[in-house]
Parts: structure tokens; C-alpha cells; sequence
């Protein structure tokens, strides 16, 4: 009788929790990387620009063309339509796209503006007449509107204030709570790392490497 | 009314005109009399030869003949439509999109004209099936031109937009629906306004033609309607067959914005 054996236990683990894993995983411009990230954990990443950070999240989200395999939990995303995996995957880039006129027509229900230091008469705003750090904070708002379950996050604060880097940051991680969303933070803050990251990993070269 | 045959000397007149605006453009500097002289004799030798072979091919009526012609127009519009693309899609499919969408169109409509409206027989008869889908193919390489350039201008351009409607989850088709009825319609828009202007402010150049040699206005007026409704449908046929295939050809199995189809 094979039963509570410890192999048995962890698969069921796997199962359950949204744990971000990649396999021999690259964008076609870095080398292979193995990495996990488990439920609730913040993993940031820095390096050089043009080293590749934000070519390794278009990947993950199946933007770009890659190698090798990333599963969340149990499912690889080819496993999946691309849509269907996008959909888990929140990947915020470092500048945000609006393709409609109007902020609020980028919103299905109404998000918790105030909770970003944001006005409600901002939805009724032409995108065009927003500042950067406004439009940054509505495409944080937007990313996680589809309830994502790993996020993967380019320089999220990078036009804010330090007030509102920090109203960013709580939100991110109270979403992180409750969900048990693993995060890929890519920042050059290295204050922001120690308050955010529990990891920390850096591009050298074409190598990722843990520091 | 008899046909008013014109002259070497009457063509050597209207041509002097041309050169005399090659003459203004090289003193007023604008740089164009060269394409203009180029041009204007691309189009002196070209019409001429098409009028010896299709004197030649009324005289046989040799259905293997006419259709070697009809290729022959057939891929050089497909040439036409793809040196019109500022970034066109790289390989065969550069010229195999656009070459297809237009054979699709314009032989389809030209043969149901042939064979259910004109029915001249046989109903390959030349003087009826050249002129018909020269006058098709013209019309469909300009829309079917003008909407591929638009797609992928337009993909280029808005690539952000796209990929961020992607990143949410929106399947490709829908993420760049807008810029494919965009650009449906500006291939559209030249029949559409050419068939709202004609008689008013223009009359169009096939009843021009019938009415100098002779024909009752009326008749030409006849005629003029039927090319240009079928004009407008092998447009839009074209067009719409370009875009599908170009708007698929943007995105691969995995649905990501393919860029790198398209040369810089």
C-alpha cells in the first residue's frame, strides 16, 4: 500500500498552488534558465538595459518566440491556448498601451482607483490627456482586473513619485496576499528590492544568475 | 458617326504637351520630369505592343493565347501590388497574397460577367474577356493595395496596442479587428467615391471611350454601370481576401504579433 508517501503529497502541492516554474527557458537571446518561483513569492531581476530583462517576460507571457517550457503549477503553457495563458499571466510592460479613446473604456467593471491615489473622473478622461504616472497606475489597475495568477511586473513604478511608488507596491503585494501570486519584479531600485523582493536575480552577460 | 482615326501627327502634338510640362518641372525644380518622360514612354510602347497583340488575338480568338495573356496581366499586377507595399510581407507571401486575392476576385468576377451577363460566344471571346478584366484587375490592384499597405503599415505602427490587447487575454483576430476594417475600407473608398462622383463630376473613361467611337450614350452609360458595380464587388471580394490572409499571416499557431514577416 502505497499511501502519505512524501512524492504523493507534493504533487498534490503542485496541483493546488499557482508556482511558476521555467525550463531550460529562454528568450533566443539569453542561455537556457531553470528557475521556480513558488506561490507568494517575490523574485526581482535587474541587469543592464538591453540585457534582456523585458525580452525574458514578452517570453514567459508567450509574447516572443522562446526555448524550453513554463508551467504554472501543473500546466505548461502550451498546453493551453495563448489567450488562456495570457490571461493567467499578468505581464505589466514598462509603458503602457491604450488603444481606445477614453481611460474607462480599457475597464470592464470599475477599478479601485483611490486605492492608487487616482480620481474616478479619470475614466472619463481621453488617454491622450493623462500624465505617464497616471497611465502607469491605470495599467496596474488593468493588469490585475483579469485576476492574473503569476505577475510579471517591467519597472511598474518607474514614472511614479515616492508617495505613489509606494501605494503601487502595497497594492501589488496585498493582491499578492490573497491570491498567492508568484511575481517577477524587474526593478533598479535597490530599495524597492530589499522592500519588495525576497530573491534577487541579475542578468550577466547572456546568464541569470542569483545574487 | 465615324470613328475619327488620329494620326502619328495628332499623338506627336498631345505629347509635345508633356514635354512641354517636363520642361517646366526641370525649370521650376521639381525634380519629377524624368519619371514623367519615363512614363509617358513606358505607356507609348507599352499601349502600342498591347494593341498589335490583341489585334493579333481578335484575329485567332485562341482560348490557349487569351489565357496566357490573362496570366501575364495577372502577374504583373501581382508585381504592382507588392512594389506598392511599404513594408511588405517577406518570401512568397510578399507577392503570393496579394497576386492570389486578385486572381480570386477579378477572374471570378470576370468569367460569372462572361458567362451569365455578357455571354458572348464564345464566351471566351477576346474583344469582351480582355478588355473585362484588364479593366478588373486595374481597379482591384489599386484596393487591394491600398488595404494590404494600410494592415501593415498600420500592425507596424501599433504594435504596442495590439500586443497589449494580446497581454490581456483578446485572441489576435480581435486585437487587430479595428485596424482590418481600417483597412478594408481605405481600399473601398476609391470605387466607392468614383462610383458617387460618376456622371456628375466625371465621366468615367470607359463611356468617354464608347461615346468617341460612337456609341449611344445611353448604351456606353449601360456599360459604364455594369463595369463599375462589378468593379466594386471585385474590389471588395480582393480586399477582403487580402486582409484575411494578411491579417492571419501577422500572427503565427501561438498568436503572437509576428513583425518579423514583414520587411523594414
Amino acid at each position: 500500500m502505497i499511501i502519505d508517501t512524501p512524492v504523493t503529497t507534493t504533487t498534490v502541492l503542485c496541483l493546488l498552488m499557482p508556482q511558476l516554474r521555467l525550463e531550460q527557458f529562454s528568450p533566443l537571446i539569453l542561455d537556457p534558465l531553470d528557475l521556480v518561483i513558488d506561490e507568494g513569492e517575490t523574485v526581482t531581476l535587474s541587469g543592464p538595459s538591453g540585457s534582456g530583462k523585458s525580452q525574458l517576460l514578452r517570453a514567459i507571457a508567450d509574447l516572443d518566440q522562446h526555448n524550453g517550457s513554463a508551467w504554472l503549477g501543473a500546466t505548461a503553457a502550451d498546453e493551453m491556448p495563448a489567450p488562456q495563458w495570457r490571461r493567467k499571466v499578468g505581464y505589466l510592460p514598462a509603458e503602457s498601451s491604450w488603444w481606445e479613446e477614453l481611460a474607462g473604456q480599457h475597464f470592464s467593471g470599475t477599478p479601485q482607483l483611490d486605492a492608487l491615489g487616482l480620481a474616478q473622473t479619470i475614466l472619463h478622461s481621453p488617454v491622450a490627456h493623462l500624465s505617464s504616472g497616471e497611465r502607469q497606475r491605470l495599467a496596474v489597475l488593468r493588469m490585475l482586473q483579469q485576476q492574473p495568477q503569476i505577475l510579471l511586473l517591467d519597472e511598474p513604478t518607474a514614472n511614479l513619485d515616492p508617495h505613489h511608488t509606494l501605494l503601487v507596491e502595497e497594492w501589488i503585494l496585498k493582491y499578492q496576499q490573497h491570491s498567492s501570486a508568484p511575481i517577477l519584479w524587474v526593478t533598479h531600485d535597490p530599495e524597492q528590492r530589499q522592500r519588495v523582493g525576497m530573491r534577487h536575480l541579475e542578468i550577466h552577460g547572456k546568464q541569470v544568475v542569483q545574487t | 458617326m465615324t470613328l475619327i482615326t488620329l494620326t502619328p501627327f495628332d499623338l506627336a502634338l498631345a505629347a509635345s504637351l508633356v514635354l512641354l510640362l517636363a520642361l517646366l518641372s526641370w525649370r521650376l525644380r521639381l525634380g519629377v520630369e524624368r519619371q514623367l518622360l519615363i512614363a509617358a514612354l513606358r505607356s507609348a510602347v507599352q499601349l502600342i505592343l498591347i494593341g498589335f497583340v490583341l489585334k493579333l488575338l481578335f484575329a485567332q480568338s485562341n482560348p490557349l493565347f487569351i489565357g496566357l495573356l490573362a496570366l501575364l496581366m495577372l502577374s504583373v499586377a501581382g508585381y504592382e501590388v507588392m512594389s506598392r507595399q511599404q513594408r511588405r510581407f517577406t518570401g512568397l507571401w510578399g507577392y503570393g497574397i496579394g497576386a492570389l486575392s486578385m486572381f480570386l476576385s477579378s477572374f471570378s468576377v470576370a468569367l460569372i460577367t462572361l458567362w451569365v451577363i455578357l455571354q458572348p460566344a464564345p464566351w471566351y471571346t477576346p474583344q469582351y474577356a480582355i478588355p473585362l478584366l484588364g479593366m478588373l484587375l486595374g481597379n482591384t490592384m489599386t484596393g487591394i493595395a491600398l488595404s494590404l499597405d494600410n494592415l501593415t503599415r498600420t500592425a507596424w505602427d501599433k504594435r504596442q496596442q495590439i500586443e497589449a490587447q494580446l497581454l490581456l487575454g483578446y485572441d489576435a483576430q480581435e486585437a487587430i479587428s479595428s485596424i482590418r476594417r481600417d483597412a478594408l475600407r481605405s481600399g473601398l473608398i476609391p470605387i466607392i467615391n468614383s462610383m458617387a462622383a460618376a456622371g456628375i463630376v466625371s465621366l468615367p473613361g470607359m463611356m468617354t471611350g464608347q461615346i468617341l467611337a460612337g456609341s449611344p450614350p445611353l448604351e456606353a452609360a449601360k456599360y459604364q454601370l455594369l463595369i463599375m458595380f462589378l468593379i466594386a464587388s471585385g474590389t471588395g471580394l480582393g480586399s477582403m481576401a487580402a486582409i484575411w490572409s494578411g491579417s492571419k499571416r501577422l500572427f503565427d499557431e501561438r498568436q503572437r504579433l509576428r513583425l518579423d514577416r514583414l520587411t523594414k
